[in-house]
């Protein structure tokens, strides 16, 4: 990778945003604007520590593929087809109005007409890395503002393609010579002609939607099956780099068919196991990207033409900024929303690196235009963080009053208000007793199974390992109000009583209580309610017992809940012995004891000789009667 | 139509022996179903359809229970609130009930003598159940003389037997009266 070796890159790399990220984001500038200091202070303008940033970009844009696939996944089918009116209008007309207007400014410059075009083109482009990143970091995604500028990079996305087959068609003979054209962009269907590659274009989406539906999850069940963490891992990551190759093969974003893999597993039961694997890649190859976003600026053409530069980035930014502007009112949002969808988007795109790249060897831009644009470009992507800040400080502020309301906007993936964690028989009856009241439950299980059983039902079921913190998030723990913790292990059962009441203070946990021992454990770690599972059947059977050798029905009923109070009285009021004593004793020998002292209890206090007396007659004044 | 729905209230049957031999002097009668609420709902959580629809299946009711404060067992009232609904029982396009005939039949511990306006509860037994009398009459179901047995705590076995009898054919006459 360098003349230092690969680890020491690593090294570089990591000490770098370990030492600025969490600086620039405690003082409030964004993890994006951190990353991009860091690039520029390790790159060749910087330390000279790394030298060879083009590499690494290329490299680190898997981050962004990455995260295409996870925002697929947040995004069900039917929500994508729900958003189909502002991606194709919304993202359509940005993309056409940019680069209309950036295309007559290059020609009111002077240059050529092919040139104008393709640089319009690429700089209509916005980034996706910052631009959702930023909203996620923000936690915008769910605005209107962000579903807007979301919208839009999804067109971008798509609208490459078709940019990337133009640009040969606007050769100028004169530069194609000097750039030798190899249209390697085309990919190894290049030699094909034009139905058939559509074709072979189109049968892989198609592939891919078929395999997401009927090939991946079976396959995922039976990984996740053999319980092996890391081949589940394993799996995720080979799935999304398995899609990026396919696409690149055919010629397509490879960000676009994760993002197209992403949606269709987005209604599986593995989506939050998925989430969870594929975010720490994500996150550090989206870094590893700004970072070298920031290596690449070449300071010396900015030096060479600091006037120029400055110009046609604040220009490219205010074009960008004005037209977004006006689609947002067109497209009615609400003022707030307009200013965070315009300041969102108003840069240059990672996309126009490649694209520049590809038009220089096309030869539909001089290679001087194209490096000067670079530069343009990704000062605007670093600039991109700064203006955010303005808007949360300046802009926001000042619309402040209007804002509220419509940052309430419903969250769209449905978080439920009830997550049940462990669903066994217990789980099950839970749920379906809140559905039946319209109550809807998230469900977590760590069995393939018993999630695939329920999913026949039609059951929001997700597959994982409920220890683990970033699927408790994922699974919509902060949004919910309660926690239902119905795993069968006790001890871990107590665990993440103690782990939910510990981040989620705001939760009600109700644990389900294997015996009493586990119920002590369970009240100590925290839990709010808890239940004994088999207590009330036994006590049931007992009440049937009692029916079977002659009492009435009410009796008996009445019977069995005396006792059941009288047992959780107990229970409530032993709690503290149970402290002292056996705190440090396993489960299963505490149970032993506890039955000892439940019966000396029961032997010493608990003789039901209540016989609802008001029932019976006292004297013939007409009070009670036989 | 079949005929008498006896509604049983009695929560306390072990230690009955009024109520109990009564009970089983009408149950097995043909067009005759004896329903024993608090044995059919120990949690007092009512199935008011069911109810309903066996209250429509027969064309008259029986409101059979000792008498517990100068009034019925719990369950009993809980089954009036629930299961004679506004549209159903009363009401506009309420005449589930309508024309069916509803009798009392209870249990007094006092004597008649102490059920009279000069005696100890100070009221008739008739007075006292005026408010069932008059959810008949807003019902539209005709209200029948109620069978009463007073005195509870002073009986015998002999006075219980024939009781139960009388009970038996009074049942009888209500079913046969209804099915002409």
């Amino acid at each position: 990778m360098d003349e230092h070796g690969f680890l020491f890159s690593a090294f570089v790399f990591l000490a770098a945003a370990v030492v600025v990220v969490p600086i620039a984001k405690r003082s409030g500038l964004g993890s994006v604007l951190g990353y991009l200091i860091a690039g520029v202070a390790i790159g060749p303008f910087g330390l000279t520590l790394i030298t060879n940033p083009e590499d690494i970009l290329h490299f680190a844009e898997f981050g962004v593929v990455m995260m295409l696939f996870l925002i697929g996944l947040e995004l069900e089918p039917r929500m994508l087809w729900r958003m189909r009116k502002p991606i194709a209008g919304l993202g359509g007309l940005q993309v056409a109005v940019t680069t209309g207007i950036l295309c007559t400014i290059g020609l009111a410059a002077g240059l050529a007409w092919q040139t104008s075009l393709a640089v319009g083109m690429a700089l209509a482009l916005s980034s996706t890395a910052i631009a959702l990143q930023t909203l996620n970091e923000k936690n915008l995604m769910g605005t209107g503002g962000g579903r807007s500028a979301f919208s839009v990079l999804l067109f971008q996305d798509i609208a490459v393609i078709p940019m990337l087959a133009l640009l040969p068609l606007l050769a100028i003979p004169a530069l194609a010579a000097a750039g030798g054209g190899d249209g390697h962009a085309e990919g190894a269907l290049a030699g094909l002609p034009g139905w058939l590659r559509a074709l072979v274009v189109l049968g892989s989406v198609v592939a891919i939607i078929l395999a997401g539906r009927f090939l991946i999850r079976p396959v995922m069940g039976f990984i996740a099956a053999s319980r092996i963490r890391e081949i589940f891992t394993a799996f995720a990551l080979f799935l999304v780099i398995g899609i990026a190759l396919l696409m690149q093969v055919i010629g397509l974003s490879p960000a676009l068919g994760t993002f197209l893999a992403g949606v269709v597993l987005a209604d599986s039961e593995y989506r939050h196991q998925l989430e969870t694997d594929i975010e720490p890649f994500k996150g550090l190859l989206l870094g590893l990207f700004f970072i070298s976003v920031g290596m690449s600026i070449d300071f010396d053409v900015a030096a060479a033409a600091p006037v120029i530069v400055t110009a046609l980035v604040l220009g490219l930014m205010a074009v960008k900024f004005v037209i977004l502007t006006g689609l947002g009112r067109a497209f009615g949002l609400p003022l707030s929303q307009i200013m965070l969808f315009a300041c969102v988007l108003a840069q240059g795109g990672e996309f126009a690196f490649v694209l520049f790249q590809f038009a220089v060897t096309e030869g539909a831009i001089p290679a001087p235009t194209a490096a000067l644009l670079t530069v343009v470009v990704a000062l605007s992507m670093a600039l991109t963080p700064i203006v955010i800040l303005l808007h949360d400080k300046v802009i926001q502020p000042r619309l402040g009053r209007r804002q509220q309301a419509d940052d309430m906007d419903p969250i769209e993936d449905g978080g439920h208000p009830v997550i049940i964690g462990g669903y066994g028989r217990v789980g099950q009856v839970i749920a379906r007793l809140l559905n039946a009241h319209g109550i809807g439950t998230t469900l977590l299980d760590h069995d393939p199974d018993q999630i695939d059983m329920t999913r026949r039902y039609g059951s929001k079921s997700f597959y994982g390992d409920v220890m683990r913190l970033d699927l408790l998030r994922a699974a919509g723990v902060e949004r919910a109000r309660m926690f239902v913790v119905a795993i069968d292990d006790e001890e871990q059962a107590v665990e993440l009583t103690q782990l939910l009441k510990e981040h989620f203070p705001h939760l009600t946990v109700m644990a389900r209580a294997r015996n009493r021992p586990h119920a002590y454990a369970l009240m100590k770690a925290g839990a709010d309610i808890y239940r004994r599972e088999t207590f009330l059947s036994a006590v049931d059977m007992g009440e049937a017992a009692l029916r079977h050798l002659g009492f009435g029905a009410y009796r008996a009923r009445r019977a069995a809940r005396r006792f059941a109070r009288h047992d959780i009285d107990t229970l409530i009021d032993s709690f503290d012995i149970y402290e002292d004593e056996k705190a440090l004793m396993s489960f299963s020998r505490a149970r032993v004891d506890d039955l000892e002292q439940v019966m000396v209890q029961d032997a010493g206090q608990f003789h039901d000789d209540h016989e609802d007396s008001g029932f019976d007659g006292g004297h013939p004044d007409g009070k009670k009667t036989d | 139509m079949t005929g008498v729905l006896i509604l049983f209230a009695h929560p306390n049957l072990e230690r009955s022996r009024v109520n109990r031999t009564m009970r089983d002097a009408v149950a097995g009668l043909e067009q005759v179903t004896v329903h024993d609420l608090y044995d059919a709902y120990p949690d007092f959580d009512i199935d008011v359809a069911a109810e309903q629809a066996r209250a429509e299946a027969h064309h008259s009711l029986v409101f059979h229970h000792p008498f517990y404060w100068y009034s019925c067992p719990a369950i009993l009232k809980e089954w009036m609130d629930l299961v004679l609904t506004h549209g159903w029982a009363y009401g506009q396009d309420g005449t589930a009930l309508s024309g069916k005939q509803l009798m009392s039949a209870v249990s007094t511990g006092g004597s008649v003598r102490a059920y009279a306006e000069g005696g100890s509860t100070r009221h008739t037994i008739t007075q006292f159940l005026a408010p069932f009398d008059q959810t008949a009459n807003l019902c539209g179901m005709n209200w029948q003389e109620p069978f009463v047995f007073h005195g509870t705590h002073d009986t015998n076995n002999e006075a219980i037997e024939q009781h139960a009898v009388a009970y038996r054919a009074r049942i009888e006459a209500l079913r046969d009266a209804g099915a002409t």
